[in-house]
């Protein structure tokens, strides 16, 4: 029961400090955009694309793309591994 | 399942895939690209698989070559990316992009209807996303349900 | 405090997913949490480029030429990829450990060692 009430009240101090921080960006009105003026300014001329998400993507940011489908593979792998280990564990409790 | 449900599930099956790589080829002109087609496409496999039973669909879908397509999916992705060193620029350099050959026409700026023939190498990077994510999103619904069945056999 | 909505329901997503995950005892709701979690940080990163009155930036018959952020679009995309990869992983664990223990409850497993 203590256990229940400390952990909720420092979740409800930290979502107020969240809060607050919220409050203080403004929706709609984005501070810094030079990066994606100049993305939408160039990037049919530099890409060749009308999507700008995909020349994000896949050029301008291609070696984040890169990582991502690198570790979708390696989780793929993972669970290839886990239920060949599964499999093999019951076969060898049967002997 | 009964049999109605087989028989929407036969039909509605190539309509999916053919959206899946719709999605995936337009992806750089309209929403879409890699990861979205590969996801629909994924979602088709997993109708049929939710329509016929296990030790049905593992004599269809078989592993090997869905484990085939996702690593010819990463490996294609990274070759594209390294032939940019045989024209002389740096890694991941869009060579393609107002080249003249294959996807490279050149695009100015503005509002304008769309061409196919656009774009540099992101289609090409779209297609093998594209079979990278449906390989690998099926090998994990059929190894999830492959724990399950009675025989030993992996899919 | 209605105009900055989004914002408030990030802070509100992130409040009920860090409870899930630290009070519940079931694998399975805590991975929930997680995902929660996962959706709050989504919601924050595309609404932090939006800006008023822009369509989606893409130039193919678009109807104007005031459009949104492209940027956090595409990192949004990779956090829902690496999103699946997790839940994929985290589920795989939860089915060997029911095979193993019998049960989901993290208190129990934590208990049954040696």
């Amino acid at each position: 029961m203590k256990k229940t009430v400390v952990v909720i009240a420092s979740l409800l101090i930290l979502s107020a400090f969240l809060g607050v921080v919220a409050m203080t960006l403004t929706f709609g009105a984005p501070k810094m955009t030079d990066m994606d003026d100049y993305f939408l300014r160039y990037g049919q001329e530099q890409t060749g694309t009308n999507n700008q998400c995909t020349s994000v993507t896949f050029d301008f940011r291609g070696f984040d793309t890169l990582g991502e489908s690198t570790v979708l593979f390696c989780a793929v792998i993972g669970v290839a591994l886990i239920f060949r280990k599964m499999q093999a564990g019951e076969d060898h409790e049967d002997e | 399942m009964s049999r109605i449900v087989r028989t929407a599930a036969d039909i509605i099956y190539p309509f999916i895939v053919i959206f899946g790589l719709y999605v995936v080829a337009h992806g750089h002109l309209t929403p879409g690209g890699g990861f979205q087609g590969g996801a629909v496409i994924a979602t088709g496999g997993a109708l049929v698989i939710v329509a016929y039973s296990y030790e049905e669909v593992r004599d269809w879908l078989s592993g090997k070559v869905l484990m085939g397509q996702e690593v010819i999916g990463l490996v294609g992705f990274i070759g594209v990316a390294l032939l940019a060193f045989a024209f002389g620029q740096v890694f991941f350099f869009n060579y393609l992009n107002a080249s003249g050959s294959l996807f490279g026409t050149p695009v100015p700026y503005g509002i304008n209807a769309g061409d196919l023939n656009t774009g540099g190498f992101v289609p090409l990077m779209n297609f093998a996303v594209g079979c990278e994510v449906w390989g690998g999103l099926t090998l994990v619904i059929l190894y999830m349900l492959s724990a399950f069945s009675t025989e030993k056999e992996v899919s | 405090m209605l105009w900055n909505l989004p914002f408030i329901t990030v802070v509100v997503l992130t409040f009920i997913g860090l409870v899930t995950v630290l009070m519940k005892r079931n694998l399975i709701k805590i991975l929930l949490g997680i995902n929660i979690l996962e959706s709050a940080v989504n919601l924050f990163l595309v609404s932090l480029g939006y800006r008023a009155g822009g369509v989606a930036p893409i130039f193919t018959l678009a109807p104007s030429d005031l459009m949104v952020l492209p940027t956090p679009q595409a990192l949004t995309l990779t956090s829902i990829v690496i999103g699946v990869a997790t839940s994929a992983l985290v589920l795989s664990f939860a089915m060997v450990l029911h095979k193993k223990y019998g049960t989901v409850d993290i208190n129990e497993i934590r208990r049954l060692q040696g």
